[in-house]
């Protein structure tokens, strides 16, 4: 399913909703909605991963690039993560720099 | 309230467009893709705005073809021939557009003259892989077989890695102690208990293991891509990994995150949290040989790229074999100095390695013909690069032609080295050898005989490494037991030094097993309290066995991997060895970064003294087998203006003695660290208790004791 993505930006939290396969030839697309998101300066940016079907190394990418463009000070909650992106993200020490949730979590 | 979804942009071919006023556009099309002439530096791949520039050199070739497939397939989608104008001097380089570095492999074929008596090995039916790859794809999966016709096929690798501000550590050398491990066996073993077992990833979630240890560096065995299956026939692994194919990628089945092609991040994350806890990074580099052997081998990428370049021949031809596997890579020939060097700069400078241990490191020291060199460029230009200046460079100095440089090895006052003497002289004292006593206190000093000019750091002292017997089989054998290597016993060392305490083998008898228990006990304090930098092979804090097998680089079993059983049973000596990594990180006085001189200069003692049954009074006869040292500094680097004075006595006399110890002012008393022959063994370092005698110590049989002059109740 191609990638569709969504982003709104309210209260200082960016939500990017990724719907469908995020891989080499969608993750531009991905990283221009981040760009946009930082546009907003959120204290928090949350990616809602819950209809993404696939996520390639080039949407783990992205996910580098997000936490890279926002800065240290921007958390970064990644929402329903299917397990072996986890499992990946975790190898690489990456979880050390988001916030990986099952579900949204009210706060 | 309403929300405004911002929605991504169609996926057009605008929005996939250059940026017009930087950015390079296409000029040409080739097999259909986009394509301009390339840059010529860096050669490898490289990811550019747009796509990826391709860089591969090649003197004799008359055409090159770059070959594209999309990942894991078997044929490629597209081969590309170099335009002769995409060609400055023997460089290739080409930018393909439309490329995602995620998506593809890639290959050369190189067109050339097949005149292999002239040296020429050009054979455009192979599909090389790039000697510059930063991953290669198709050895995921340890043990898996790979027939497909293209088998190491050339990646670009992430380069995205947060490091979030680490660095090399930089540790002072002497203050080093260095932990020989293999990244597989180190957590293979089901007792690891690690959710990822055999991997950078399982060999981090042990990190807290080497803290409490006490190590600050750890070696890891080959991690550059290697085919563990390359001996197929034999049915045996190439576990250790001696062997490489790919020497800018880590190897791919050591990373559980391979499957995402994020082998290259796992490496780095384990870096990175090794620093984060204190411990150091060498890795063991093999550039001695590669993987293609000799004429009868596979032809992977060097023999079809450049086989007279990057290969000592023979005036016909033919390898020459100074590595013992065939083929002896042409380390002095300028292009291939420049590809170790660009090799080694780049796993300083992407993986924030903090030094290299070298493979038969004096082929790097040989002439295109073998001969040794006195001033080999390789050697010189490694130890004074700019990227390298803080890299620990440690040579394995001598080869499998003969060539043994230990204590003579190019060092520019860089290079340290294996010192193998130290070994021998250490195993051949605690046998119990005569006429070992003299060589012993040379070797516990640093080896001020062959590196007084470089001080102690230039000596890797070791007793065991994963070449030979562990040190559990080092006490346990008198010989070798490599009958599952199938060679009949023709392969591994023969000159072991080592003594099975009166039983071959494993044995019940409580007298063996305590005596092998203490020379134990022996070798590893004697290690941790000598001049140089100490290294430990891994498990041998826990008494790891491999049966005898003094080889067993073929074996991926339990043999060779690390029981973590060994911790509860032998929790005594994993203590032991704990403590005694403490004292020497305790007691700068044992960690010179010069030689000592043997003066006193003032002080009360001198920096060294020699000692035996009397104080002052050493033994240096050929019948002697009994040597006392103290160290002495009257003020270190740690604490300034506080003394420390360390002495060690060594016994490998089959009888006990009474020692005379030497005097000390009102101030201080002499202390028990360790006494290898009654338990506890050693004290926590700091708590050591005070000698009731202090002008006399009984030291037992096949026994060091360590005592430690401080005032009474302090510390």
């Amino acid at each position: 399913m191609e990638f569709q993505g969504k982003m709104h930006a309210e209260n200082g939290v960016a939500t990017i909703r990724l719907i469908g396969e995020v891989d080499s030839r969608s993750a531009h697309r991905l990283n221009e909605l981040i760009v946009a998101a930082a546009g907003r300066t959120p204290r928090r940016l949350v990616l809602l991963a819950e209809d993404l079907t696939y996520l390639s190394s080039a949407g783990l990418r992205s996910l580098v690039f997000a936490h890279q463009k926002m800065g240290r000070d921007v958390e970064i909650v990644l929402v329903g993560v299917r397990p072996e992106v986890a499992e990946t993200i975790r190898l690489t020490g990456f979880d050390r720099s988001i916030v990986m949730q099952e579900a949204v979590e009210e706060r | 309230m309403s929300v405004q979804w911002m929605d991504t942009v169609p996926a057009t071919a605008a929005a996939q467009s250059l940026s017009p006023d930087s950015d390079p556009c296409p000029t040409g099309r080739i097999a259909g893709l986009d394509v301009r002439a390339g840059r010529p530096l860096p050669f490898g791949a490289t990811r550019v705005p747009g796509g990826i520039n391709f860089s591969v050199y090649s003197t004799g070739a008359t055409a090159v073809t770059l070959v594209l497939f999309r990942r894991g397939a078997e044929e490629p989608f597209a081969e590309l021939v170099f335009p002769d104008c995409y060609r400055t001097g023997s460089v290739y380089a080409m930018t393909v557009f439309g490329l995602s570095a995620d998506d593809f492999e890639y290959g050369y074929r190189i067109d050339g003259p097949w005149q292999p008596e002239r040296g020429d090995r050009y054979d455009s039916s192979h599909i090389l892989t790039d000697p510059y790859a930063t991953a290669l794809g198709g050895r995921e999966t340890w043990g898996e077989p790979d027939d497909r016709k293209y088998r190491y096929r050339a990646r670009v690798a992430p380069d995205d890695f947060d490091w979030a501000g680490d660095r090399p550590l930089n540790l002072p050398m002497q203050d080093l102690v260095i932990y020989e491990a293999h990244v597989r066996g180190f957590t293979r073993h089901p007792s690891s208990g690690v959710h990822w077992p055999g991997t950078f990833a399982g060999l981090a979630e042990r990190i807290p293991y080497l803290v409490e240890l006490g190590v600050n560096c750890v070696e890891l065995m080959p991690v550059l891509e290697f085919d563990e299956n390359e001996n197929r026939p034999s049915g045996l692994h190439n576990y250790w990994g001696y062997s490489t194919v790919g020497f800018f990628a880590p190897k791919a089945s050591y990373a559980a995150a391979s499957r995402y092609g994020r082998q290259t991040d796992e490496l780095k994350n384990l870096v990175k949290q090794l620093h984060a806890a204190g411990i150091e990074v060498i890795l063991d580099v093999v550039f001695n040989h590669t993987a293609e052997g000799d004429e009868r081998g596979p032809t992977l990428s060097f023999r079809g790229l450049d086989n007279r370049v990057y290969y000592m021949l023979t005036q016909d031809g033919h390898y020459y074999n100074f590595s013992g596997t065939g083929n002896t890579v042409n380390c002095n020939h300028p292009v291939v100095l420049r590809f170790v060097l660009d090799c080694l700069r780049y796993w300083v400078s992407e993986y924030h390695v903090d030094g290299f241990r070298f493979d038969l490191a004096a082929v790097l020291g040989r002439d295109s013909d073998g001969s040794p060199l006195a001033n080999p460029p390789l050697l010189e230009t490694l130890a004074t690069d700019p990227i390298l200046m803080h890299t620990k460079l440690i040579a394995e100095a001598w080869d499998a032609g003969g060539l043994y440089q230990v204590g003579s090895f190019p060092d520019y006052c860089r290079w340290s080295e294996w010192n193998g003497r130290y070994r021998d002289a250490i195993r051949r004292f605690l046998k119990g050898e005569p006429g070992t006593v003299s060589e012993m206190a040379d070797r516990i000093v640093g080896s001020p005989d062959m590196y007084l000019r470089r001080g102690p750091v230039a000596s890797v002292n070791f007793v065991t490494s994963h070449d030979g017997f562990t040190l559990h089989d080092l006490v346990a054998y008198n010989d070798k037991h490599n009958e599952a290597n199938g060679e009949h016993g023709a392969d591994g060392d023969n000159a072991n030094h080592s003594w099975n305490c009166g039983h071959e083998g494993p044995s019940a008898d409580p007298g063996v097993l305590a005596l092998r228990r203490r020379q134990m006990r022996n070798a590893l304090v004697l290690l941790l309290t000598s001049h140089g930098v100490p290294m430990l092979l891994a498990g041998d804090e826990v008494a790891r066995t491999q049966h005898g097998n003094n080889n067993a680089y073929c074996h991926d079993s339990e043999l060779s991997w690390f029981d973590w059983h060994g911790l509860a049973a032998n929790a005594d000596l994993l203590r032991f060895t704990r403590r005694a990594i403490a004292f020497r990180h305790a007691h700068p006085v044992l960690r010179r970064r010069w030689h000592a001189s043997g003066h006193a200069h003032g002080a009360l003692f001198p920096d060294v003294s020699w000692h035996g049954v009397r104080a002052w009074t050493p033994d240096w006869s050929a019948h002697g087998r009994l040597l006392a040292v103290m160290f002495h500094a009257e003020s270190t680097g740690a604490a300034e203006g506080a003394p420390d004075t360390v002495y060690v006595a060594a016994n490998a006399h089959w009888e006990g003695h009474d020692l005379e110890l030497p005097g000390l002012p009102a101030h201080l008393a002499w202390h028990l660290f360790a006494d290898t022959h009654s338990e506890p063994y050693a004290a926590e370092p700091g708590a050591e208790p005070r000698l009731g005698d202090q002008e006399r110590v009984h030291i037992g049989p096949r026994t060091v004791l360590v005592l430690v002059a401080r005032e009474p109740g302090g510390s």
